[in-house]
């Protein structure tokens, strides 16, 4: 399945899916990803879709480059159709800092990507929520959107707009949106939140950022459980 | 249409099928890329378990004329081992995207084969001799004492069964960050150049430690990338022109003594959108998945998802033809972004003349479009039609509405069944399509 973890699907979706399976044998064996949309598509259907397809492209250890340029540019359609009063303002994104020289190659470029791509993914999932509304309602003001610190680098990949006013699903989300979350922004420290919230990719892929934190944590223990025994005088069998 | 083929009115007629016979397909046996050499004596393939099969056609029987030779297992090596990018911590997969044969200058062959990240130059070359008659080294094996040699024997070539050794002589390694989706050597057979998702490198064929960066289109800030190169391909016979597609549809075509690096183009090929095609899917089907310079090299030929455009190196703005491969699919695109099919690259390819060319399609079909005749056929690669000399029939499909006997209805194609990679031999009337695990060669009709 191509859901990412914690996704939020509204139960028309899932019976939405249930109804059109049938109709998608003749696509072979391949299981959809989401609920088949119909041929005049709304939407929202195809902007979750392309954002599962974006995730599921980060995901990969090394991304295919045409299908994730796609994948993005299409998003970017699609969210201009979605929102086409909303002004997009571009945020100014800071300078990326590659460090090593141009022609090093470029986990340090490919690092940059994968950062923009991650903090252009978190940001994507504050807003998965207002996504999942059927119709952007245009007079609602927009809830708040997280300023909190640095606003995320987006440059001109730019996909968030202000919030279109979508109505939240659940108010509680807003309460949190505004928390900085960048100090803990990985999936071992994330609070149980609906948005997918990868941690910053500075290079390998998150399972092995996952891997060194844990590392980290045994390091720790080791740390302790040394400094305990020192406090202790070494008994037999140790 | 019946039987008349996609030129001149030939009839095609299956001829072999290579690969194993059974539905469930061992990954490693995916076929990868197809190309013939510059005689069509040769037919290489590559496969996504890294190998290089080539086969060779037997000379033609003269007695049984009714039939050009066939394709037999000529050899097989391995050609890429999976790596591992320790910098990375990735993997590098074996999957063999390319294959280009070199001009035979001797009486080897020469051939590059690449995947991802490294270009290998491949020898293969023929021994049907070896030397006998020494007398240094005992039945055993072992040698002997120097002291109890007490004559001189000189070895002689004596016959022996033909064993086709392939060699690797050089490998260019180390020259490209991101996947490398195309491999040409120039028309001075002594430089070629390597394309990958944002750079263009040109290497000396004798010089694996240094290439040059001709095209650079990553952008300064990863943020703003837009559009990756696709394919790429030096002229015929202009050994300083080149033309690169991208993901946009965009082809621009460059000389290399207008300065070193290539990033401004001398030429830039676009089709303004139609207005009424217009969905969110625009720029996806728009990318082109092969470029192709007719044998002429007045011509190219590019391959977007639903058709193949001509055109003409003297004309920008728009192709000079443009085929339909599959436009019934024009209204099932957001299904296929959904199974990711939309993002198949198909090839293409052209036949000796220039006067035909073909590309790939789902259910196995293929497509064949006589540009004189301006006549089209669809045909399949399917072991149903086995026998030898079998005139295959022309298929079609149904788009909407009543279905025809014999035709197929959209909703019927599987397209798990793809058909990406087809190759023309240079002179003849022969065929080699790729089906998911299997080679299919087809003929023409010999009286």
């Amino acid at each position: 399945m191509m859901l990412s973890k914690g996704l939020k699907r509204k139960r028309e979706d899932e019976l939405e899916k249930e109804t059109l399976a049938v109709d998608a044998w003749w696509l072979g064996p391949r299981p959809p990803a989401v609920a088949q949309a119909p041929p005049a598509v709304a939407s929202s259907s195809l902007f979750d879709l392309s954002v599962l397809k974006l995730h599921h492209s980060l995901r990969q250890s090394e991304p295919d480059l045409r299908h994730l340029v796609l994948v993005v540019n299409t998003l970017r359609r699609i969210q201009a159709s979605m929102a086409p009063e909303a002004p997009l303002s571009p945020v100014p994104s800071p300078p990326p800092a590659p460090g090593a020289a141009a022609d090093s190659l470029l986990a340090s470029s490919d690092a940059a990507l994968s950062a923009s791509m991650a903090s252009l993914l978190e940001d994507l999932s504050h807003i998965e929520g207002l996504s999942q509304a059927p119709q952007p309602l245009v007079d609602e003001g927009p809830p708040g959107r997280p300023t909190s610190g640095a606003p995320p680098s987006l440059g001109a990949l730019d996909l968030l707009g202000p919030a279109t006013g979508c109505l939240l699903d659940d108010e509680l989300e807003g309460l949190f949106e505004d928390i900085d979350t960048s100090m803990y922004d990985s999936e071992l420290w994330a609070p149980a939140s609906e948005g997918v919230k990868p941690g910053p990719e500075a290079g390998p892929g998150k399972e092995e950022t996952l891997e060194l934190d844990e590392a980290e944590l045994d390091y720790l223990l080791d740390v302790l459980v040394g400094t305990q025994a020192l406090e202790r005088p070494p008994g037999p069998g140790r | 249409m019946a039987g008349a083929g996609g030129g001149n009115d030939i009839q095609w007629c299956f001829s072999q099928v290579k690969g194993a016979i059974d539905d469930d397909v061992a990954e490693a046996d995916i076929i990868s890329t197809v190309e013939f050499n510059h005689s069509g004596e040769l037919l290489a393939t590559g496969d996504k378990g890294g190998r290089v099969v080539i086969f060779q056609q037997e000379q033609e029987n003269k007695i049984q004329s009714h039939s050009r030779g066939e394709y037999n297992v000529y050899s097989t090596f391995q050609s890429h081992e999976p790596e591992f990018d320790y910098l990375k911590s990735l993997e590098i997969e074996e999957k063999i995207n390319k294959i280009r044969w070199l001009p035979q200058k001797n009486a080897a062959q020469f051939l590059l084969s690449t995947n991802d990240k490294t270009i290998k130059l491949w020898k293969i070359s023929e021994r049907d001799k070896r030397p006998e008659g020494y007398n240094l080294k005992e039945e055993d094996g072992r040698y002997r004492d120097p002291t109890t040699v007490t004559t001189l024997r000189v070895p002689v070539f004596r016959p022996m069964d033909l064993m086709v050794e392939a060699s690797p002589r050089r490998i260019f390694a180390n020259a490209h960050t991101y996947h490398i989706n195309s491999i040409s050597i120039n028309s001075d057979y002594e430089t070629y150049l390597s394309a990958d998702d944002l750079r263009i490198n040109l290497w000396h064929l004798e010089i694996t430690d240094r290439s040059f960066n001709i095209v650079d289109i990553k952008p300064a800030n990863m943020e703003e990338l837009t559009e990756v190169i696709t394919a790429a391909e030096f002229h015929p016979n202009s050994c300083n022109t080149f033309v690169y597609s991208s993901s946009k549809g965009t082809i621009r075509l460059c000389d290399m003594r207008a300065s070193a690096l290539c990033d401004r183009h001398s030429k830039l090929f676009e089709e303004p959108e139609d207005p009424s095609n217009r969905s969110f899917f625009s720029e996806i089907i728009s990318s082109i998945s092969d470029v192709k310079f007719s044998h002429s090299g007045r011509y190219m030929m590019t391959r977007d998802y639903l058709s193949v455009k001509i055109w003409d190196l003297n004309m920008e703005n728009r192709p000079v033809e443009t085929y339909q491969v599959h436009e019934y699919l024009r209204s099932k695109l957001c299904s296929l972004y959904e199974n990711d099919c939309i993002f198949d690259k198909f090839e293409c390819c052209w036949n000796g003349s220039d006067s035909v060319v073909m590309t790939g399609s789902y259910n196995n079909f293929f497509r064949m479009f006589d540009r004189n005749t301006k006549r089209d056929i669809t045909l399949e690669a399917s072991r149903e039609n086995n026998k030898p000399r079998t005139v295959l029939k022309p298929r079609k499909v149904c788009a909407s509405g009543k279905r025809k006997k014999d035709e197929i209805s959209v909703d019927s194609l599987d397209f798990n069944k793809k058909i990406l990679h087809t190759a023309w031999h240079p002179k003849e009337n022969i065929i080699a399509v790729a089906t998911t695990n299997n080679l299919y060669i087809f003929q023409d009709k010999v009286n």
